[in-house]
């Protein structure tokens, strides 16, 4: 066989990058992960996490992620800071363009996560960074007894929207149904804190100022009626796109963009498998992302094994 | 030489960093910010790259209440690049260690 650089390379530091290499490195396979920036992916601006097993009292994201690296470090993963650019998958051997060089590998592990998605309305690009957000546990205490808005019903919309109250004296949760789809212990949560006032059926359609975030437009999408509220921020939570532009055509997606993988994480190219955030998913956790890159880093050993037969 | 991340305050910043003849980065971050954290020891590797040609500082918001707000910032991590005591770029949230390369390579 000619010299190939990797049995696996791993795209992505998130959990599921690090649980794959902590997987990879155990079973001695010859593994790189690349990350743009540091290890930890989404979880850390996650202020605290209490829905992964094994912590009781729970735990911060960045604890948590640097738990994983440190962990998968210490059985030889080997970690690069670099930007996937795009694969070539045509061959057997796999190749993946980096900023200044190409790697080749014989297995590789899409692991690029998801990024929060924007709305795309009038004002959220000019003021992103100031007054814009997604992350609370970053901008949250910025807004100490001002008032903020928040967007989105989902899980991360009501339980940042709750922790935004610790500092606040009030958010505006604006949400385009009548009732949030968040997991019920959020949603009581969120229903009982005197701090959150709802604005259901409605939906963010403009945010202005001069320097800073002043006022926004909400409009009620059943009745059309549109009001001005006056806020000091606004936080963005209506969901996730995949971290998957490097992937072009080299791999089937779903119509929004997510990787296909069947339950063995085996996308449409052979030797190609994909984990967490970034796979179409019935739910996107960071205990689903470590499971789903469990069973990868095992599917890229078997089919390392079968390459060598 | 590189002389590592240098802490700035509301009372040195004028002198540190807006009349300072190198082009400046300033880091704005505070203790309870997770990213700020994480991206921590990239600005450091950063400072030992480009540490002749540009000085890397930080300012925690939390002890320094005057210049975050003379900046309008209410997001960190943000950078803000300095040449000549004025601002040319920012750069807030965590984005690719390249970019923030590309942006130190522009000060030059």
């Amino acid at each position: 066989m000619k010299n190939v650089d990797y049995d696996l390379v791993i795209i992505g530091g998130g959990p599921a990058g690090l649980t794959a290499g902590l997987y990879a490195a155990r079973a001695r396979l010859k593994t790189v992960l690349i990350e743009r920036m540091v290890p930890g992916g989404q979880v850390l601006v996650t202020d605290w996490v209490e829905n992964y097993p094994g912590f009781p009292e729970g735990i911060s994201g960045i604890d948590l992620v640097q738990k994983m690296a440190e962990q998968a470090k210490r059985f030889g993963l080997e970690i690069e800071t670099d930007d996937v650019l795009s694969l070539d998958l045509s061959g057997q051997v796999k190749e993946i363009r980096l900023n200044d060089k190409t790697i080749t590998a014989h297995t590789i592990l899409i692991a690029s996560g998801a990024s929060p998605r924007r709305l795309g309305i009038p004002g959220e690009d000019t003021f992103w960074g100031k007054g814009v957000s997604a992350c609370a546990t970053c901008d949250g205490p910025f807004y100490k007894d001002r008032v903020v808005a928040a967007v989105g019903g989902g899980d991360t919309a009501v339980q940042e929207s709750i922790f935004l109250t610790k500092f606040v004296k009030k958010v505006y949760l604006i949400h385009r149904r009548d009732e949030l789809r968040a997991t019920g212990i959020l949603r009581e949560q969120a229903l009982a804190n005197d701090k959150i006032e709802f604005l259901w059926d409605s939906a963010l359609t403009g945010i202005e100022g001069l320097t800073n975030v002043e006022k926004i437009t909400v409009k009620n999408v059943r009745t059309g009626d549109e009001q001005k509220l006056p806020v000091n921020g606004c936080f963005i939570w209506i969901g996730i796109l995949p971290n998957a532009d490097f992937l072009g055509d080299s791999v089937e997606r779903d119509e929004f963009g997510f990787v296909r993988a069947n339950a063995h994480m085996e996308t449409s190219v052979p030797g190609v498998f994909a984990a967490g955030d970034v796979r179409r998913t019935p739910l996107r956790q960071i205990a689903t992302a470590v499971g789903d890159a469990a069973i990868a880093a095992f599917s890229a050993e078997h089919y390392i094994q079968n390459l060598e037969k | 030489m590189a002389e590592g991340v240098f802490e700035v305050e509301d009372n040195n910043f004028d002198a540190e960093v807006l009349q300072s003849e190198k082009p400046v980065v300033v880091d704005f971050w505070a203790p309870w910010c997770g990213p700020c954290k994480a991206i921590g020891p990239v600005i450091e590797e950063l400072a030992g790259a480009f540490g002749d040609k540009i000085r890397f500082t930080k300012c925690n918001v939390d002890n320094n209440p005057v210049t975050p707000g003379k900046f309008g910032i209410t997001a960190i991590p943000t950078l803000i690049f300095f040449k000549d005591g004025k601002n040319v770029d920012q750069i807030t949230g965590m984005v690719a260690k390249s970019k923030l390369e590309d942006t130190l390579n522009k000060l030059i």
